[in-house]
């Protein structure tokens, strides 16, 4: 693979993930920022893929396969906590829930 | 007492048979352990030493049953038993194994009875081993004897008591105690027998703890003796670190092959001396620290006879006498010794001119004598300080238990105000009390007049400067002797009865059981200045002049006078002009003040103790240090810690969006301090 498109694939993980960090901290819907997590998360798997076609190991790509793992325990966790909010709070809005504190 | 269902009370049905059957049962196991014995004299001192402490576990482990078979008589047969027969086996082996012509060095028992290695750390070892030499074979005769009549005493003494069980198990473990103490050795075992009787004392003292004066006199008893012991460990470890040894027989040794090369040790040997001596003066009573001793009397009058008179009070004159090839080789250590006994002597011989209390003019005395002991070794002459504990014991455990007598015959009554022509009802007490009292003045011919007589002429054969000043102190407090212990006698069994009828209606004649011991000490009393324990006892003293009194014949007629007068002068003031003493007492106001409270040692310990301590304590170290600094600092640490705490929490503030850009801040950190700063 030449130079030129691991530095187009990099280029783009980090617009993706520049993206995904913009709308976590300007979204207040809780939804979209938890999909802009997910953006973040799937910018750094383009990484790993790149990096590791661009050196020939599969080390990067087992990583990936973690990543996604783990991203889909934390998708269900994260929505059933989600949901379990909304019922109390009636609300989307990130900045409504802040009980846990001093 | 209570009633209590797992306490049955004594059956009332029928004569109590325990003391009988414990009488059988000892004879029987005596007879199986002479046989024994026979074929191991080694054995012998082993088992005087630990008859007594065999008779204190039974008593305590089986001492509730036996109350409960009976009233308890069978358990002080059993205490008597023990005491009675390591008397006995004592004789035996020092006839048998001939201790008197062993030598200096004595008989050392090690294996394979005993004689493990107790202690081993580095070049420091310690055998566990006993010495029987002519010293201790003296002791342990003293020990065992006296204690045996003292037991058979309190049989009839403490006959009413409800705790006699515990009595007799702690008169046995003293025994057991004195006995180490006596035959240990080396030092630590020593002390471990100087702790245990002192343990023992404390118990004993507070025997009846209900009463409050009780319980403190033993916690003040205790708490002395603990700062002459302080001294006595600090004397051992100097003593090892000079010498290398704490074995008797090697310190003696060690020390006599010094003495050859002069000079060289004589500090630290001066040191170790002075050190060994305050652990003396704590548990024999001498200035400083007496003042434990007339409060000790709150105690059982036996107790009083046995350990705060004839045997545990005289422990460090037995260790000055012990290490004796030491203390010759300090002049200094020698004069401190002298001159202390010499102002205990008078101390305690001038406070009991004025003490009411029938106990605690004996207690006085005995410090008064345990100071003549203490100047019989102070000018060198060893032999004659044990000759004087070996008769003091007798005649001043015969005065204690004859005032025992007194006090049960008086129904508890101490104050001798409240006695007076009781010789005509109690006549056996009497006669063995004129006994005693006219062998502690030093009437001739009786146990004191020898002992005394020899200390006097020890102290006018001594080489140092101060001698003379000293016999003639020691020869007016032999007067004040004769005189104060007739005003006892004379207070107490002649003129008027001052008590209350009630009282005087009941007095009786005590029984046997407690006769006889009087009896046995009475004669003690007037053959035991025959015995030649000076000769006897000299070989352990490793000295080539010991104090050989040359017998000028004016000596003991000077002696006699001076108890003569004394008793003449008691005889005068108490029975011929009785309004003479009040009159005496109103022209000395000031100096009566100061003997009645005791040249104010105990204000001064009070003072030090109430006001130094617990009120420098509670002013300066609790309200000062402790809580403005040390409390301040930590106090301080903790509000400092609040303090931050609050301005830092607010950074928590619960929305997650705030966490994740303190994430990304740190991120961006991190990764710039990398790109960058590297």
């Amino acid at each position: 693979m030449s130079a030129t498109l691991i530095q187009h694939a990099l280029l783009l993980s980090l617009a993706l993930f520049a993206i995904g960090v913009v709308g976590v901290f300007l979204r207040r819907n809780v939804i979209t920022v938890f999909m802009c997590v997910e953006l973040m998360l799937n910018a750094v798997n383009l990484a790993f893929v790149a990096f590791s076609r661009s050196w020939g190991t599969l080390d990067g790509q087992v990583l990936v396969f973690f990543v996604l793992t783990v991203a889909a325990a934390e998708a269900a966790v994260g929505l059933a906590i989600i949901i379990a909010v909304h019922r109390n709070k009636d609300t989307l809005d990130v900045d409504a829930f802040d009980l846990m504190k001093w | 007492m209570m009633a209590d269902p797992t306490h049955p009370e004594p059956r009332s049905q029928g004569p109590d048979r325990t003391p009988g059957i414990v009488a059988v049962g000892w004879t029987l196991l005596l007879v199986v352990a002479v046989a024994v014995l026979r074929d191991h004299p080694d054995a012998v001192p082993f088992i005087v030493l630990l008859l007594p402490l065999l008779g204190f576990t039974v008593l305590s482990l089986f001492g509730d049953s036996i109350r409960d078979q009976g009233e308890g008589t069978g358990a002080a047969v059993l205490a008597c038993c023990t005491v009675m027969t390591s008397f006995v086996l004592a004789v035996a082996s020092i006839l048998h194994l001939r201790t008197f012509t062993a030598g200096p060095s004595g008989l050392r028992f090690t294996q394979p009875y005993l004689g493990f290695e107790w202690m081993a750390a580095g070049p420091f070892r310690v055998q566990a081993n006993l010495l029987l030499d002519n010293l201790s074979s003296v002791m342990v005769l003293v020990v065992t004897g006296v204690g045996s009549l003292i037991h058979v005493y309190s049989v009839g003494y403490m006959a009413h008591d409800a705790e006699k069980v515990r009595y007799f198990s702690y008169l046995n473990l003293f025994t057991f105690f004195m006995l180490l103490l006596v035959l240990g050795g080396n030092l630590p075992l020593m002390f471990v027998g100087w702790e245990g009787v002192g343990l023992c004392s404390y118990l004993l003292i507070g025997f009846w703890y209900e009463k409050k004066s009780a319980a403190d006199a033993g916690k003040k008893a205790f708490i002395v003796n603990r700062v002459g012991d302080a001294g006595l460990i600090l004397g051992t470890i100097l003593a090892f670190h000079t010498f290398g040894t704490v074995d008797l027989v090697d310190l003696a040794t060690n020390a006599t092959s010094l003495a050859a090369e002069a000079g060289g040790h004589a500090g630290p040997i001066t040191a170790i001396c002075l050190l060994l001596f305050v652990g003396a003066c704590g548990k024999s009573a001498q200035i400083p620290l007496h003042v434990w001793l007339p409060d000790a009397m709150e105690g059982p009058t036996p107790v009083s006879a046995l350990i705060h008179a004839a045997t545990m009070v005289t422990a460090g004159v037995y260790m000055v006498a012990r290490l004796a090839p030491l203390f010759s080789l300090s002049a200094t250590a020698l004069l401190v010794v002298a001159v202390v006994g010499t102002l205990t002597a008078v101390l305690g011989a001038t406070v009991a001119l004025v003490q009411t209390d029938i106990k605690r003019v004996l207690a006085y005395s005995t410090v008064s004598q345990l100071g003549y002991m203490f100047l019989a070794c102070g000018v060198g002459a060893f032999g004659v300080g044990i000759f004087h504990l070996f008769t003091h014991a007798f005649f001043k455990a015969l005065l204690f238990l004859g005032s025992g007598s007194v006090i049960h015959a008086l129904g508890g009554e101490q104050d001798m105000r409240k006695m007076g022509g009781l010789w005509r009802r109690i006549p056996w007490t009497f006669g063995t009390f004129v006994v005693g009292t006219a062998a502690i003045a030093g009437i001739p011919f009786l146990a004191g007049f020898y002992s005394k007589d020899a200390i006097l002429a020890g102290t006018l054969a001594s080489k140092m400067a101060v001698a003379p000043v000293l016999f003639v102190v020691a020869l007016a407090v032999a007067l004040l002797t004769a005189f104060y212990m007739s005003r006892l006698l004379l207070l107490t069994f002649f003129g008027p009865y001052r008590g209350d009828a009630e009282t005087g209606a009941h007095v009786h004649e005590s029984p046997w059981v407690m006769l006889v011991p009087l009896a046995v000490l009475a004669v003690g009393s007037v053959v035991g200045g025959y015995a030649a324990i000076p000769e006897i006892v000299s070989p352990s003293f490793r000295l080539e002049t010991e104090g050989e009194a040359h017998h000028a014949l004016w000596l003991p007629v000077l002696a006699s006078a001076a108890a003569l007068t004394g008793i003449a002068a008691a005889i005068y003031m108490f029975l011929v002009r009785t309004e003479l003493p009040q009159r005496i007492y109103a022209r000395t106001r000031p100096l009566a003040r100061v003997l009645e409270a005791k040249y104010g040692f105990d204000l001064l310990y009070d003072w030090i103790a109430a006001r130094l301590i617990v009120q420098g304590s509670r002013d300066v170290l609790w309200r000062g240090l402790d809580v403005r600094v040390i409390d301040a600092a930590v106090n301080a640490a903790g509000a400092l810690t609040a303090l931050a705490a609050g301005r830092l929490r607010l950074v928590q503030t619960g929305l997650v969006r705030a966490y994740a850009l303190l994430i990304l801040g740190g991120a961006v950190a991190l990764l710039s301090y990398l790109l960058w700063m590297r």
